[in-house]
């Protein structure tokens, strides 16, 4: 099953770079939260998909729980993510608004820069 | 000796305020006694018994660099004339520059080069040597842009900046390899290891490095452009840094190293070569110059070649030739050209074509300048020291050591060939300065000014120094014991009283000497009818147009690499980094062999997860083929709800939470935002572009997936995640494993993560609310 999570978050990544390579501004933040999901998808693989109950103790002796660091760790990711995406989304209205346009190529730096 | 060194730097700071009162008293008497002191604290050295002195004083301890001040005869040879010269320079510049000059720029400059000058000849250490070296470059581009609203000022110390310090820096070089090489700083430490360095598979890098830091400061064929460029500076200055001094130090250096590389065929293939060619082509375009100081320089270029000659050669009448012929040369060529700025001075012009006839207007110049260019001729006559060290120069060349190299002996043939040639040249461009500026016909009504001779003031340093000239003419023996012979013992460590005298009798020595003379006179007389040949020389070619094409054409081929790839495309640029990151990553798991693929331990295949993998690689691929942006929206909601739902099949139950509330809320924002964005058609992309985005993409995705297999697949450590299960209760005090790990095991991650979210809602904020109105702007 890890190889075909594996290739699953791969082909996650690879929507995303192709969206980011788009012109339109909407397209760009789409790819950015491909590429988070797919980041997190890889996380979780990589922790290991094995058997075993949700790392939430109902009995004390039993070992068989998955690995909850990866979880932690995906969590603050996605928290962050969302921020980084929300920030985005708002920059990318404000510079539409501001230039009237939302195509990459269009959107340049002045003269003097 | 360290405080003896900085005593330029050092007063250079009292300048501005003495300069305050430069209407009264002339800032230069101040400056005068600096050099003054200087020449007698060394004076006291001279005499036959002299032996080295070494001085010590701390800098850089663990880095080995110290300020080691090493005084031997070749560095006493040096330092006199460095504050010989000075003391004499500064005397001229009192009355050669006006009080309303900027006087204060003037002399701190100069004091500064008077103390870098006397750092690169007294150190021992390289790096010390390197940094004097350094600030001399410095100086003579401070004192060369003096003038610095004139253009061609401006272009003169540039050209010699970016020379002397491409030099500069290639020695730096060098001096890095000897040091590691031979594990010392110290100069004398290296000399020592001679024969290691001579074994050493680096010694031709080592040598070139040295070599190539040498020729550029001491203006050697090619890199001599820029010394005619540098005569844009004033006088006193020409006559100092460029004549007797700066661009003696690639010579003190060459002086220096060249017990290192004794017996080494190519030193003398490329110093001894080079010299000669410099001597040869310096002196015959001499004579095509028209400005008094353009003749002067290559005239300097001509001499150092001679002199770099003779240390090529190495034997032991060469390097005390060469010895002689650095004082010498800075008595008669320094002298020459305080009679030139005398000339300019008085006359208003430096052009040779309208003076003239100027013997019985300035009859103390006129004489001065009789001795200096005849001195400089080398013409036999027993009162003009000139002629003795070009006579031991024809020596030298006569009488080589001999060489393995073939080519080495083909130069060893023509060397005295050519050392003939460059000599009727040389005596053909000093009777054109002489008699081109004071015989012939006044031209008085064509000059800016109306010619008389100069103040006293000024004669009395050229006075000095032309005394020089015939008091070493008439007693060739008394510099001998008590300086050039511990000069000479310095670089051929052999002790060498030559004997210099006037008549040797005929031998072939002589004979060169007389055919320079006659053949010089008759070719000077005829000179008229074969000027024309310099018309004919190529000048497409020349290094000059290589040097300004250079600098011109350097700077917009830079500005198209530059412009090539920032081409302000943000899309370009994420292209590149992708790609990068491609090829330095697959370059790196093939190189180190990291690909592993191993199906030992994994789980097994569920339908409904296999379902889910199908629906989300069905949605991202939908995120793209999407025409609408309403539809690509919600596409990406169902790639992120099927994350919450694979959350949910591998026991995730705080994620699968978390993800289904942002991803609501992710989609909502999206469409808000969408909701304001111009409504306008995207411009398709080409169907190039298209694919060529795609490769892209689909190589990064596929490397990444080959990472994540090969990294699953080459597991080595277990997971610390059992101590967090086990002590999640006892000590953290709570069942969920995640939220204790999140707020008490791993709790400072939560807190900066708090922090992102407020930032980024303080950011949102701003965005929308706080506007630069325009109008206002």
């Amino acid at each position: 099953m890890e190889i075909i999570m594996s290739i699953l978050a791969g082909i996650l990544f690879t929507a995303g770079i192709y969206n980011l390579l788009q012109k339109q501004l909407i397209r760009i933040i789409i790819g950015t939260g491909l590429l988070s999901h797919g980041a997190h998808l890889f996380i979780l693989t990589m922790g290991g998909l094995t058997d075993g109950k949700p790392p939430i103790l109902t009995d004390h002796d039993s070992h068989n729980y998955v690995d909850p660091l990866p979880q932690a760790l995906i969590l603050t990711s996605i928290v962050i993510s969302f921020g980084v995406t929300s920030l985005l989304l708002v920059l990318a209205y404000r510079a539409a608004k501001e230039n009237e346009t939302d195509n990459m190529d269009q959107l340049r730096g002045n003269d003097y820069e | 000796m360290l405080l003896i060194v900085l005593l330029p730097l050092i007063f250079a700071f009292f300048i501005p305020f003495i300069n305050k009162r430069k209407e009264k008293i002339h800032t230069g008497y101040f400056v005068l006694a600096i050099p003054l002191v200087i020449f007698i604290y060394f004076a006291r050295h001279l005499g036959t018994d002299f032996e080295p002195i070494t001085q010590h004083f701390a800098w850089i301890p663990s880095l080995h660099i110290s300020f080691d001040f090493y005084l031997d005869g070749l560095s006493l040879l040096f330092v006199l004339l460095i504050s010989g010269i000075g003391s004499l320079v500064t005397l001229y510049s009192i009355f050669y520059l006006d009080k309303s000059e900027r006087l204060g720029h003037f002399y701190i400059y100069l004091l500064m080069f008077m103390s870098a000058m006397l750092g690169v000849v007294l150190s021992d250490n390289v790096f010390v040597l390197y940094t004097f070296w350094e600030l001399t470059s410095i100086s003579s581009f401070l004192l060369i842009g003096y003038w610095h609203f004139n253009e061609r000022s401006r272009y003169g110390a540039l050209k010699s900046m970016l020379i002397t310090v491409i030099g500069g820096l290639s020695m730096l070089g060098g001096f890095i390899l000897l040091s590691n090489i031979t594990g010392t700083t110290s100069i004398q430490g290296i000399l020592s290891e001679s024969e290691m360095i001579l074994n050493h598979s680096y010694l031709p890098l080592i040598m070139g490095l040295l070599i190539l830091g040498a020729f550029t400061k001491s203006a050697q064929f090619p890199f001599h452009i820029w010394l005619p460029d540098a005569m844009e500076a004033p006088t006193p200055v020409s006559a100092y840094l460029h004549s007797a001094t700066m661009v003696k130090a690639g010579i003190y250096l060459v002086a220096r190293m060249s017990p290192l590389f004794h017996g080494y065929d190519w030193f003398f293939i490329v110093v001894g070569g080079i010299g000669i060619l410099t001597l040869c082509w310096a002196s015959f375009l001499a004579i095509k110059q028209t400005d008094l100081k353009g003749i002067l320089a290559f005239s300097t270029i001509s001499q150092l070649g001679m002199i770099m000659t003779m240390l090529g050669i190495g034997t032991e009448v060469a390097v005390f030739a060469a010895m002689f012929h650095i004082l010498n040369h800075a008595t008669f060529k320094g002298s020459l050209f305080m009679i030139a700025g005398i000339i300019d001075h008085e006359t208003g012009t430096r052009d040779i074509r309208k003076l003239g006839g100027l013997m019985t207007l300035l009859p103390i110049s006129a004489t001065l300048a009789f001795f200096g260019t005849f001195s400089m001729a080398g013409v036999p006559l027993p009162f003009l020291n000139g002629f003795y060290s070009k006579e031991l120069f024809f020596e030298s060349t006569l009488h080589g050591s001999e060489y393995s190299a073939s080519f080495a002996m083909f130069i060893q043939h023509i060397l005295p060939w050519l050392a003939v040639f460059g000599s009727i040249f040389t005596f053909i461009y000093s009777m054109y300065f002489v008699f081109g500026v004071f015989r012939g016909k006044a031209k008085i009504e064509q000059l800016p000014k109306k010619p008389h001779e100069a103040p006293i003031g000024m004669l009395i340093s050229p006075i000095v120094l032309i005394i020089g000239v015939i008091v070493i003419g008439l007693f060739p023996t008394i510099v001998n014991s008590p300086l050039l012979a511990h000069a000479a013992y310095a670089v051929s460590g052999v002790h060498e009283e030559h004997h210099i005298a006037y008549w040797h009798g005929l031998d072939a020595k002589f004979l060169m000497s007389l055919a320079v003379v006659g053949i010089g006179t008759v070719l000077f007389m005829t000179k008229k009818k074969w000027e024309t040949l310099y018309q004919k020389l190529p000048t497409r070619w020349t290094f000059n147009r290589l040097y300004d094409q250079f600098v011109t054409k350097i700077e917009p081929f830079s500005a198209t690499i530059t412009k090539g790839y920032m081409t302000g495309s943000l899309r370009l640029y994420t292209q590149l980094i992708v790609v990068a990151m491609f090829i330095v990553s697959i370059f790196t798991l093939v190189t180190s062999d990291g690909f592993a693929f191993l199906t030992a331990d994994p789980s097994e295949i569920k339908i409904s997860e296999l379902l889910v993998a199908v629906m989300m690689v069905v949605a991202a691929i939908g995120t793209i083929v999407a025409r609408n942006n309403v539809a690509a929206i919600l596409i990406l909601g169902v790639v992120g709800y099927g994350l919450s739902i694979l959350f949910v099949i591998y026991r995730a139950p705080d994620l699968a939470l978390t993800q289904l509330v942002i991803e609501t809320i992710t989609v909502a924002l999206f469409l808000l935002c969408f909701y304001h964005l111009p409504k306008m058609k995207p411009k398709q992309d080409t169907v190039r572009t298209k694919l060529l985005n795609a490769a892209i993409s689909i190589g990064f995705g596929t490397l990444l997936t080959l990472v994540a297999i090969s990294s699953h697949s080459s597991k080595w450590f277990p997971s610390i995640s059992e101590y967090f299960i086990e002590t999640s209760h006892t000590l953290g005090g709570g069942d969920n494993v995640v939220n204790v790990i999140l707020v008490d095991m791993r709790g400072l991650d939560t807190l900066f993560e708090i922090t992102v979210l407020g930032i980024a809602a303080l950011g949102i904020y701003s965005l929308i609310k706080i506007r630069r109105n325009k109008e206002v702007d």
